[in-house]
């Protein structure tokens, strides 16, 4: 087992030493930050002392040495745009987007599970066949037009909910948060289920079709046979052994979550770092860029190496074969 | 391709009948869109900023003139605006999956035929690329070649950029695909026949190799087609692609969200509409395609 954690190690490190180096070149190489900073209106000493202040007057290889020390501490300097700390602006967003993904990860798990396993023991049923077809339609449509039809439907038509923002915030201790007020709970809703609707749709898929694998099993129609009820079968001899396949993808989603957010955000207009990177990109901000880029690709890689190493835990076979 | 077994299975499904004549009809009315609109949008001299907010099918208030689909703010008719934005969605959809195609035929070529260090530096590349939903990697590279272009350029190279940026994204399936197909046919005999006689390896790889292992690749285009049009849809809503001078659909929808609450449903829901049914058809075109070309499921 050892081999194969330390194999996955070497490849996380890998891919983190191949976007540092993507990161690195954004700053070195992509537009300059100067045309960016100072308006039409600038004399060459303002050139000159925004250059020296930035660090851009030192050769390549120095400015490389110093961002990866920097970027190693979580100082990305200052962002072009908003003249601010760039991480100091994540860690403002960031509450808004982990509150958001947290809530339409549960969303995901809770409702793709439960959908998954009533389509799979009510298989022949009417409201089996529709959430099945439903969820296809599902699939195939882009994220944005999800996000815009919920609004249309429950702030336009309906009025119940706000169609963007975060409502109010409560800060406590740097973290702010909107699950404590009830207009911060009523503008989670529609983001949430906009964001955890496909993660959802792909769950439900998964277990339905690894519930039907598993109730064909003979252990189950053994549990039958010993007279157990329907749902301790279902549930405790069933469900149990559809597991493995479903933690992998939960975790793998985790991070497909994250970066969807910027889609969701931009539709619902949520002030977190999806919202900050899509305006990065619109006017090129790339310390902003750079930072993202990092730190999603950190928590990408840890959520692989993670599961990989999961897998190798939960399955008694992979265990075996390992060693 | 157009052999009676393919032909019989295509009559007889009504799914890719129908999925089949909408596709065609969209991409028709979108080459032919000068000649279909009624006016040309990108026109000033045609715009009259009376005609504003004309809902569809009601005469303007000030200037007595019918819009099959309503007009935007500044007058433009909603139908027109459409089939030109379609056009920069397909070709845009066409165009990236064309280099996403042809890099990835040449890298998965390379990888499979001379294996060794090239096989583990293409497919190493593919498997840290394969780390990262494409969206991501197509926004990045969106804002990375946007930073690099000069700024008046930008808007007229936006739609190169979006391009390369969606096709950059999208090559890593093609390679793999294309490696592993490879790797079965160079032990056979016609490539140790090829390779005997002398023939150079770019010969054997593009003349013999690839004509015999294009089937898988043209689903996964047809399929890959779809996605792409997606990407630039959601790329172009985001405000990270096509700029409102060359409104793809993406662009459309942005713009119409902001008239959501002001009750101008029309700029808006005619534009997602038309995305829907062509995403949907030509997605169904290529579901339909992989089940019937895949020899497995025969």
């Amino acid at each position: 087992m050892l081999p194969f954690i330390l194999k996955r190690v070497f490849q996380s490190i890998l891919v983190l030493v191949i976007t540092g180096a993507i990161a690195f070149s954004m700053f070195t190489f992509v537009g300059d930050p100067i045309d960016n900073m100072l308006g039409q209106e600038r004399t060459m000493e303002d050139v000159e002392r925004l250059r020296a202040q930035l660090g851009l007057d030192k050769p390549i290889p120095v400015q490389y040495f110093k961002f990866l020390n920097e970027a190693a501490q979580g100082n990305f300097g200052v962002s072009y745009r908003q003249g601010r700390e760039v991480s100091e602006i994540i860690m403002e967003r960031a509450p808004a987007t982990l509150e958001l993904a947290a809530l339409s990860a549960v969303f995901a798990v809770v409702m793709g599970i439960a959908l998954g396993v009533f389509t799979a023991i009510r298989r022949d049923g009417f409201a089996a066949h529709f959430i099945m077809s439903a969820s296809l339609i599902g699939v195939s449509l882009p994220t944005f037009l999800i996000g815009i039809l919920l609004i249309y439907l429950f702030s336009v038509e309906l009025g119940w909910l706000p169609s963007f923002g975060r409502g109010e915030v409560v800060e406590i201790g740097g973290w702010t948060t909107g699950f404590l007020t009830e207009s911060g709970r009523k503008a989670l809703i529609l983001p949430a289920i906009t964001l955890g609707l496909y993660q959802m749709t792909l769950i439900m898929r998964l277990v339905r079709s690894e519930m039907l694998e598993v109730l064909r099993q003979d252990y189950i129609r053994f549990a039958r046979a010993r007279g157990l009820s329907e749902r301790v079968i279902n549930f405790r001899h069933a469900l149990k052994n559809t597991m493995v396949p479903v933690i992998t993808v939960i975790g793998l989603q985790l991070g497909a979550i994250i970066a969807f957010a910027i889609i969701t955000e931009t539709v619902f207009q949520w002030p977190g770092l999806g919202l900050l990177f899509i305006n990065a990109i619109q006017f090129v901000d790339i310390p902003v860029m750079a930072a993202y880029l990092m730190m999603i690709s950190v928590m990408f890689v840890v959520i692989n190496l993670l599961v990989d190493i999961l897998y190798a835990f939960i399955d008694p076979r992979l265990r075996v074969s390992a060693k | 391709m157009l052999d009676s077994d393919f032909y019989y299975a295509f009559r007889h499904s009504p799914v890719a009948i129908v999925s089949a004549i909408v596709s065609i009809v969209l991409i028709l009315s979108a080459v032919f869109a000068p000649f279909i609109a009624p006016y040309n949008p990108f026109d000033p001299t045609s715009l009259n900023l009376m005609n504003g907010f004309t809902p569809p099918m009601e005469p303007n208030a000030f200037t007595g003139e019918t819009f099959l689909m309503g007009t935007d703010d500044q007058g433009r008719d909603v139908f027109s605006t459409i089939l030109y934005g379609m056009r920069i969605s397909l070709f845009v959809g066409f165009a990236a999956v064309l280099f996403a195609v042809v890099l990835g035929i040449l890298l998965g070529l390379l990888a499979g035929y001379f294996g060794g260090w090239v096989d583990s530096f293409i497919m190493r590349a593919a498997d840290v690329q394969l780390t990262f939903p494409s969206i991501l990697v197509a926004m990045l590279i969106f804002g990375i070649a946007k930073g690099i272009t000069p700024v008046e350029h930008r808007d007229q190279m936006a739609i190169w950029v979006l391009i390369l940026a969606i096709g950059l994204s999208d090559w890593v399936q093609f390679a793999r695909v294309v490696r592993g197909a490879t790797l079965v046919e160079k032990n056979k005999d016609y490539v140790s026949a090829a390779r005997l006689i002398g023939r150079r390896p770019s010969a054997i790889m593009l003349r013999h190799i690839l004509p015999n292992i294009l089937s898988p690749v043209l689903v996964i285009a047809t399929i890959s087609l779809a996605l792409a049009i997606i990407a630039e849809a959601t790329l172009s809503f985001l405000g990270v692609g096509a700029p409102p001078t060359q409104p793809s659909l993406g662009t459309l929808i942005r713009i119409g969200q902001g008239y959501l609450f002001s009750g101008e449903w029309w700029i808006l829901f005619f534009p997602a509409c038309t995305l829907l049914a062509l995403a949907l058809s030509v997605n169904m075109l290529g579901d339909w395609l992989r089940d019937v070309l895949n020899p497995r499921l025969k």
